[in-house]
């Protein structure tokens, strides 16, 4: 088998002064594809192993994709490979329509949030080896498909901008050159809410957000307790917050079913967040009666 | 059309400073980017921003500190003012909420970092960029400065006067990823490109997908020279699997490299016998290599970067980042076994040829951040400067652009601030590919009001976008990979002639192929087939014009190592590589390096650390 891709690979094809641009790249293409068919061909024989994806496709504008379906993608598996990994294999080889959001490929933009096995994670940072094999890949439940497996996060990102999600100190230092100070046991209490990198997995895993649409959500709330809980903003300033969050659709709905702390994938306690803002309510509004 | 008076490109750290600055001065400003600004890389930034904050520090040492990293390539107008203003920029963001990490007295921590004479990295834990740019976009979000995110920019509204000093730029060419429309996007009062790094021109990097030279590419093609393209910085701890970027903060506090004997190198081999670890990048990058191709490397590929020793306690609380990146990339639990790292590509010291305003020579266009080269880094950026250097000049130029007060700049750019001609024989014509008839790879404009310029700019990607999806052609990411093969096999830490003529040769098949590329997917939804083929050329104009610049330079300066020239000569060197596009045949060229700055001159030194 070997040495017949060899022979296949040294056969070049002339080219002529009279080839048109378009007779060119068709050619090129013809050879491309052919060359590409082998590399995969080679790469599926020496893997010691082949994972199967099964992956959610979808365009309204693409006759043959109107209609969801799924496609399935036999890919040579790796130790280590992660899921990215792996649909970027299925893009770059077999087809280049594939469509799905990724950047950083270290778990900091967020972009890669998808539903994988049932569960929501992030592409880049999901094993291949540590899931059920096949491997069913679909966009995040609960949010509108634009195409494949991107969804629309304006919904999203309308909820995170409803909590004020920017810091307003009631006042700043005077001083020349001076921070505000701010003690590292508060630093601690806020650290973990400032990890969220916005990929919407607890949204999407949120029944409670899945039925009200108005729901502020875990990644919101998340936000706006980061800031309650930062001493540098000031008492004025986490009374609007805590109203905020109080209003109907806000921390009152959660149900604590703890799915949105299951699935972040940058193991903010969400669910405890939420309880603790719940807490501090009570007490706001207990000290005004 | 949009219309606005500033518009930014990118929404990176570079681009949100420049934004909310240029609002500040009551300018109407626009952010136009690829990604949604969160999504941008400026957050995978780890370790932190270099500010002369303590008394007992002074903008004066940082600024040597950052001449001498840039082993005397830097110009002293850019790093004077850079050192003077980055302790505001650094206290004006703490003031908009950064959660930096603190001392127990509650003010702002500071740690060593490496080429530092001073501990003064600011940090928050080991993710300091992804704290930056989220409280940057908060403050645009609170100043309800308007972003189109998942636009794609792919052309500048530049006019076509002969020569770039008289160019004016007034806009540029967007493309909604979600819908497929192609609409112009007036600046009236100027244009700043803050579009990152180029990283993808590599194959092990510690960059985005998304990092493909956007901005440097298209001011390029508009007339604005690359400056410095020779010089990029890899850096010395990447994850060898993935390029993934492990903190030079796990060195500055206190971890060690081993070699396959467990001998600490650094020292061992006199490689930097004070700083040892903590040695400027491209010193400590050399070193890993150095002794990973003399068969020291473990697998022959990499180098142990150990922190066991640091404890627990102080691990988890400064570097827990760490922990997780080690282990979600590379399976390795920094606790209790060391850390595999090789260098990576990194990030890239050269770019659009611009003033101390990140003002190109064309009137109008401006460039900040990783895309721009003031020169601040000069041929090796210190770790740390880089988050600061946004900060500092992301404002300068949304203020400039906004009409704000500005002195006058000291740096010239442009064609009239030639000093030398360039003489390089490359093995085969770099730019534009001739007889290709082929409009994909046409630019220019013709001289006409402002709006005309424009319409005839998004005319022009209409049209080339509308031929890109129609037509037939081989898939862009074969091409992309020729490129970033030959990259990170020719043009590497170590350089020789052959290897840079190489890549030059590979280079321009690659060019040759991108004439044969086609998009596969007819789709106007959201198609990444698209805008992927449409950045692969940014990444060929790129990797160009690093690897010509670096066949050009004939010493070793700073990240820029030569086989046949293993010394710095200031004689000969101590000038800007620029290389201009004009028109698709590029011309190499040089201009002096400024040592003498407005409040102290800086006399070039033997570098060691």
């Amino acid at each position: 088998m070997s040495t017949q891709i060899e022979q296949e690979t040294e056969r070049e094809t002339e080219q002529t002064d009279e080839q048109s641009p378009e007779q060119r790249r068709r050619e090129a293409k013809r050879e491309r594809e052919a060359e590409r068919a082998e590399e995969i061909e080679r790469a599926l024989s020496e893997a010691e192993k082949t994972v199967e994806l099964k992956i959610f496709r979808y365009d309204p504008e693409v006759e043959d994709k109107s209609e969801p379906r799924f496609d399935s993608f036999t890919i040579p598996f790796h130790k280590g490979m992660t899921i990215l990994d792996a649909i970027i294999y299925a893009r770059d080889k077999y087809d280049s329509s594939l469509t799905f959001r990724h950047s950083c490929r270290q778990a900091v933009c967020g972009s890669d949030a998808l539903f994988i096995n049932g569960k929501q994670r992030l592409g880049c940072k999901t094993q291949v080896g540590e899931l059920e094999w096949p491997v069913r890949i679909e966009p995040l439940p609960h949010q509108d498909v634009v195409k494949d497996l991107v969804v629309d996060m304006q919904h999203f990102y309308d909820q995170m901008h409803a909590v004020e999600p920017y810091f307003e100190p009631d006042e700043l230092p005077d001083g020349e050159l001076e921070e505000q100070r701010q003690d590292p046991e508060n630093r601690e209490k806020v650290k973990l809410s400032t990890r969220c990198i916005w990929c919407g997995a607890c949204m999407s895993s949120c029944n409670i957000a899945a039925g009200d649409n108005e729901y502020l959500g875990p990644a919101a709330i998340n936000k706006a307790y980061r800031f309650a809980m930062d001493e540098r903003e000031g008492q004025d300033r986490k009374q609007e917050r805590l109203r905020i969050i109080e209003q109907e659709h806000g921390v009152w709905r959660c149900q604590t079913q703890f799915s949105c702390t299951e699935v972040c994938p940058k193991d903010i306690p969400l669910t405890e967040h939420i309880q603790e803002l719940k807490r501090e309510a009570v007490k706001n509004n207990l000290k005004f009666w | 059309m949009n219309e606005h008076d500033v518009i930014v490109i990118g929404a990176g750290g570079a681009g949100l400073r420049a934004a909310i600055e240029a609002h500040e001065e009551g300018a109407d400003v626009a952010l136009v980017s690829k990604l949604h600004p969160v999504r941008s890389h400026t957050g995978a930034a780890e370790g932190g921003i270099n500010a002369a904050l303590h008394e007992e520090d002074s903008w004066e040492l940082h600024a040597y500190d950052t001449m001498k990293g840039s082993d005397y390539l830097g110009d002293a107008p850019a790093i004077d003012a850079f050192a003077k203003e980055a302790p505001d920029e650094v206290i004006q963001l703490e003031h908009w909420g950064m959660p930096f990490s603190r001392e127990e007295d509650g003010t702002v921590s500071q740690r060593p970092f490496g080429g530092l004479s001073h501990p003064r990295t600011t940090y928050a834990g080991a993710e300091t960029g992804h704290h930056l740019l989220h409280t940057m976009y908060e403050q645009v979000v609170k100043r309800g400065i308007e972003v189109y995110e998942e636009w794609y920019v792919t052309r500048l509204a530049v006019t076509d006067h002969d020569n770039p000093d008289n160019r004016e730029c007034y806009g540029c060419v967007g493309y909604d990823i979600k819908t497929g429309e192609v609409a112009g996007f007036y600046g009236s009062d100027g244009v700043i490109l803050a579009t990152g790094g180029l990283g993808q021109a590599f194959d092990h990097t510690t960059n985005a997908v998304a990092n493909t030279g956007d901005g440097p590419a298209m001011a390029y093609r508009a007339g604005a020279p690359m400056e410095d393209m020779e010089f990029v910085q890899f850096h010395p701890t990447s994850l060898p699997s993935t390029g993934v970027l492990i903190s030079e903060g796990v060195r500055g506090e206190g971890g060690i490299l081993y070699n396959d004997e467990e001998e600490r190198f650094m020292f061992e081999y006199g490689y930097a016998n004070n700083e040892g670890e903590l040695a400027s990048r491209d010193v400590v990058s050399r070193a890993e290599l150095t002794q990973i191709n003399e068969g020291k490397g473990i697998e022959d590929e990499y180098v142990h970067l150990d922190m066991r020793h640091l404890g627990e306690e102080r691990i988890v609380d400064r570097l827990e980042n760490i922990l997780h990146l080690a282990e979600d990339f590379e399976g390795v639990d920094g606790l209790s076994e060391p850390m595999p790292v090789k260098p990576g590509q990194h990030y890239q010291m050269g770019g659009v040829e611009v003033d101390e305003y990140g003002h190109t020579c064309i009137n109008g266009l401006y460039t900040v951040g990783e895309s721009a080269c003031y020169s601040l880094h000069g041929s090796n950026r210190l770790g740390g400067n880089a988050l600061p250097e946004l900060l500092v000049f992301g404002a300068r130029a949304g203020r400039h652009a906004a009409g704000g007060d500005v002195e006058q700049s000291q740096i010239p750019t442009g064609p009239s601030a030639k000093s030398e001609n360039g003489d390089v024989d490359p093995p085969v014509d770099p730019g534009a590919v001739k007889n290709g008839g082929d409009p994909v790879a046409a630019d220019g404009g013709a001289v006409a009001a402002p709006k005309q310029i424009l319409d005839r700019a998004i005319e022009t990607e209409e049209e080339r976008i509308e031929t890109l999806l129609e037509r037939d052609g081989i898939n862009h990411a074969d091409v992309r990979e020729t490129v970033q093969q030959t990259m990170t096999e020719n043009v590497n830490v170590f350089r020789e002639e052959s290897n840079l003529k190489q890549a030059l040769r590979d280079i321009r098949e690659a060019r040759a192929q991108y004439q044969n590329v086609g998009v596969s997917d007819p789709s106007r939804t959201y198609n990444t087939d698209l805008i992927h083929t449409i950045e692969t050329r940014n990444v060929i104009d790129c990797a160009e014009a690093i690897a010509l610049s670096a066949l050009a330079r004939e010493e070793f300066r700073g990240a820029h190592w030569r086989k046949q020239h293993q010394e710095r000569k200031d004689d000969e060197w101590l000038k800007h590589t620029l290389l201009a596009w004009s028109d698709g045949n590029p011309e190499l060229y040089y201009k002096p390096v400024i040592l003498e700055g407005h409040d102290q001159t800086y006399e070039p030194k033997d570098r060691s650390y």
